[in-house]
């Protein structure tokens, strides 16, 4: 990495001043209407490691995809260690000095360590690749991030943690001089992550640019310097992140200030004379999850507590009935469904919003409105079609509704960000009408604002009587809405908590015993 | 270095190996290297255009075509040679480059108006065995003193057995196709593709150039095989080598290729070819069976490659999820 030092002490003796390793100057891109980034411009200092925040939709992956040449800009111009550049593509940004590593692990599964660490970058011998020197120059790398790893065995045996760490070491290889990091701390535990922060800073020493795209405020304020503020495309601000509080950091982020987001103190009493809409008898699996009841009031939250693993899903699934239990019954109404369809459980009224969004909730290649119609189709049939007439009236009053931002309803879902499809998702279950929505980590990967409004039509669909089996690993999340929640641990259902019990202490007291 | 990728390989060189083994046991006539070397020779033209398909479906495409293009390339040859009398050296090299082009033609199709290789390759198909008719609707002879004089080259080996000069071309063309696969940039685009294109795209493969060149070698190697199936037959029929590109898809398969391409080596498509073969010889030592019996037997050694597969990459999966 000596170069990178001597390439940043050249700059700084030539000019005196520090001049910027990179220069965003007035960038601007469009899509079909909707303008992704309107003239940002900020500048990276070598050593610097920079926080670029936003809520969903913001701009944050507009403005990386530009930088690295995924998408042509419309204008604006970037300038890396005092050149201007354009890339044409990802592995010309590469060659440029930009080096990305994306929240999901874009290497090649079916292939070595080895091989994904020199892809397009193997020395070679008399014209033939040198497996022996790409050996040798694999276990740098891999030394570099701190990995002791065999780099002959194939990416996909290894945790995603550590396939991570190797795009980390790959996107240094290129004798990069900025990297980017988007998001790269979703899939890592808190070990790794302070693993992933030694590695930053010793970058940062020697002189490496980083962009760190996050959502989690707790890492912005331990590992970075100064912090970049985009929303709705736009450029907010660039700030010490010393001398930036929360509050403030949220409020620049949503655009409102912190107490108008704060939800009110929330009543966790209901009227428990309310006849039972779920209820769950026994209902278990082998290996899957322990036998356990399970009541839910119509206009009633309840919500799943637990730590990763301990079975808050299976509960969801068996619940939903995309897993079968094989003992116990479930009851909807006045309607058994312990041996009956999926089609048949969404007909009198259940709906769920899977955890893994990209992989059981949305259909990325349809649009917005494929994706909505999909359950109420299926509901009534796939012979009786939805009239296109209905369909965009649906769609149309979802997208209001719920404040879904997309330029029009035929856009693929694929493009929006994360908590719009989330929204989408929601609004798929909520055109059915269902008496029961189960929503799994409805808030998972999405930014605060979107947060807050997810949890806001939580509430008011419970106020219109709908009844709510929320899962989350977020307990201050949790507390905010549920009536009651169902604590669960090691697979099974470990306590119940009412009204005034329920609190994150509570909740954690029971997860600890 | 053993791990499952390196699985269906190893099963495939067991089955190599127990064929070869069953057929040494159970009939004198097979202990002698001639078998071998017949072998060989005999299923040159399949192995050379599966090499070609190994990489196709290395980068998870498929070439549907490559039948077509042998019995195109013979029909070529047979003409330049002995209407228009052109020396075959040259005609082996005007009939290398049609082929070539016209893979990389198909190979501009697919990458760039993103259609899928099945029906870029499946009009490829027709279009070559129509192209084969247009210059000559019999079979017809190829014969000059440069075709006898290459088959007459050979090489002997202990026993009875000896390499012929097409078992030779083939040897070589294994050679070159197992350097490019394993030593080159190219190659390793191939597999990268294959494992996860858009992956592979933001790690800087460049993927459309990649996809062209994929479908021009597939060109050359099938292209090679129409030549060393005209040589080998010394004649040339419009009709020849029907349902090949089939055969080869198997060879791939049986040599431990993923389908859904990544994973494979091209030295296990020679194997899925030679074990075609013995299946083959072994029917013909039989004597009591009928040659239907080889379909048989091949098809059940696809499905069985295909489960294999299937169940290794499941076995991954489950093994990195814990």
């Amino acid at each position: 990495m000596s170069y990178l030092i001597k390439a940043t002490s050249v700059v700084e003796e030539a000019q005196g001043a520090p001049r910027p390793l990179l220069e965003i100057n007035h960038l601007s891109k469009s899509f079909t209407g909707v303008q992704a980034l309107n003239g940002v411009s900020l500048q990276v200092q070598s050593g610097e490691i920079r926080a670029l925040l936003g809520e969903n939709g913001a701009g944050k992956s507009t403005l990386i995809k530009v930088l690295t040449g995924v998408y042509p800009r419309d204008s604006g111009e970037i300038v890396l260690d005092g050149r201007l550049m354009s890339a044409s593509d990802s592995g010309h940004a590469q060659r440029l000095g930009i080096s990305t590593v994306y929240q999901e692990v874009n290497l090649i599964p079916t292939m070595s360590v080895m091989e994904n660490l020199t892809l397009q970058h193997q020395e070679k011998t008399f014209g033939l690749i040198s497996w022996k020197k790409a050996e040798i120059r694999a276990r740098e790398l891999l030394a570099q991030v701190g990995l002791d790893i065999d780099p002959l065995r194939q990416l996909d045996t290894y945790s995603i943690a550590i396939q991570q760490l190797v795009a980390i070491a790959r996107a240094l290889s290129t004798q990069a001089k900025m990297l980017i990091l988007d998001e790269p701390t979703a899939s890592l535990d808190s070990d790794e992550i302070q693993q992933l922060f030694a590695l930053m800073r010793r970058l940062k020493a020697e002189g490496l640019g980083i962009i760190f795209v996050t959502h989690f405020l707790d890492q912005v304020y331990s590992i970075t310097d100064s912090i970049t503020v985009l929303r709705n495309g736009e450029c907010v601000g660039t700030f010490q992140t010393a001398e930036l509080t929360r509050s403030e950091l949220v409020s620049h982020m949503v655009g409102k200030s912190l107490e108008d987001l704060t939800p009110t103190a929330h009543d966790h009493s209901i009227q428990r004379e309310r006849a039972d809409l779920l209820q769950l008898n026994n209902v278990g699996k082998q290996r899957y999850l322990q036998p356990l009841d399970l009541r839910i009031a119509a206009g009633e939250i309840v919500g799943v507590a637990g730590l990763l693993g301990s079975g808050r899903t299976e509960l969801c699934e068996l619940a939903y009935g995309s897993v079968k239990a094989d003992q116990g019954d479930v009851t909807l109404g006045k309607h058994s469904l312990t041996k009956s369809s999926l089609r048949r459980a969404i007909q009198v009224g259940m709906g769920y919003c899977p955890e893994d969004r990209k992989q059981d909730g949305i259909v990325a290649e349809l649009s917005v409105r494929e994706n909505m119609i999909l359950a109420l189709q299926a509901s009534r049939g796939w012979w009786s079609p939805i009239s296109m007439a209905e369909q965009q009236h649906l769609v149309e009053d979802m997208i209001q509704r719920l404040a879904i931002k997309t330029s029009d309803m035929d856009k693929p879902i694929g493009e929006l960000s994360g908590g719009n499809q989330q929204k989408v998702i929601l609004a798929r279950w909520l055109i059915t009408h269902p008496a029961l929505l189960i929503l799994d980590e409805p808030t998972r990967g999405i930014d605060i604002g979107a947060h807050h409004e997810i949890i806001h039509i939580i509430k008011e669909l419970c106020e219109q009587g709908m009844g709510l089996l929320v899962a989350s690993s977020e307990l201050e999340e949790l507390v905010l809405f549920a009536h009651r929640v169902v604590v669960m641990k090691d697979h099974q259902k470990i306590a119940e908590l009412h009204g005034e019990d329920v609190s994150e202490q509570a909740i954690l007291r029971q997860i600890a015993s | 270095m053993i791990n499952e990728r390196n699985l269906p390989i190893l099963a495939t060189l067991l089955v190599f190996i127990l064929l070869y083994g069953y057929g040494v046991y159970e009939y004198k006539g097979f202990r002698d290297t001639l078998v071998f070397s017949n072998l060989l020779t005999d299923n040159a033209f399949l192995i050379i255009t599966a090499i070609g398909m190994t990489f196709v479906i290395l980068s998870g495409g498929i070439d549907l075509s490559v039948g077509s293009m042998i019995a195109f390339v013979g029909v070529l040859m047979a003409y330049l040679i002995s209407t228009a009398g052109i020396h075959p050296l040259f005609a082996i090299a005007i009939a290398l480059l049609v082929g070539v082009a016209f893979g990389t033609l198909m190979g501009i199709i697919i990458a760039f108006f993103e259609i899928q290789a099945f029906i870029v390759t499946l009009a490829g198909m027709f279009l070559f065995r129509g192209l084969a008719y247009l210059i000559n609707l019999d079979a017809v002879p190829i014969s000059h003193p440069f075709i006898t004089g290459l088959s007459d080259v050979y090489l002997p080996l202990p026993g009875r057995g000896g390499l012929t000069f097409i078992a030779m071309a083939m040897l070589v063309l294994l050679i070159i196709g197992i350097l490019i696969a394993r030593r080159t940039r190219f190659g390793m685009s191939v597999y990268a593709l294959g494992g996860d294109s858009h992956s592979a795209a933001l790690l800087g493969v460049p993927v459309k150039k990649t996809v062209i060149k994929i479908y021009a070698l597939s060109g050359f190697y099938s292209a090679m095989s129409g030549v060393i199936f005209a040589i080998y037959t010394g004649s040339a029929y419009p009709l020849a080598a029907v349902g090949v590109e089939l055969d080869a898809i198997a060879a791939v398969v049986i040599g431990g290729t993923l389908l859904t391409g990544g994973v494979g080596y091209v030295f296990g498509t020679f194997l899925g070819g030679m074990i075609q073969g013995i299946i083959q010889t072994l029917i013909t030592f039989d004597g009591s069976l009928n040659s239907w019996w080889t379909k048989l037997a091949v098809g059940g050694l696809l499905l069985f490659f295909i489960l294999l597969q299937k169940g290794i990459v499941m076995w991954v999966k489950k093994r990195s999820a814990a």
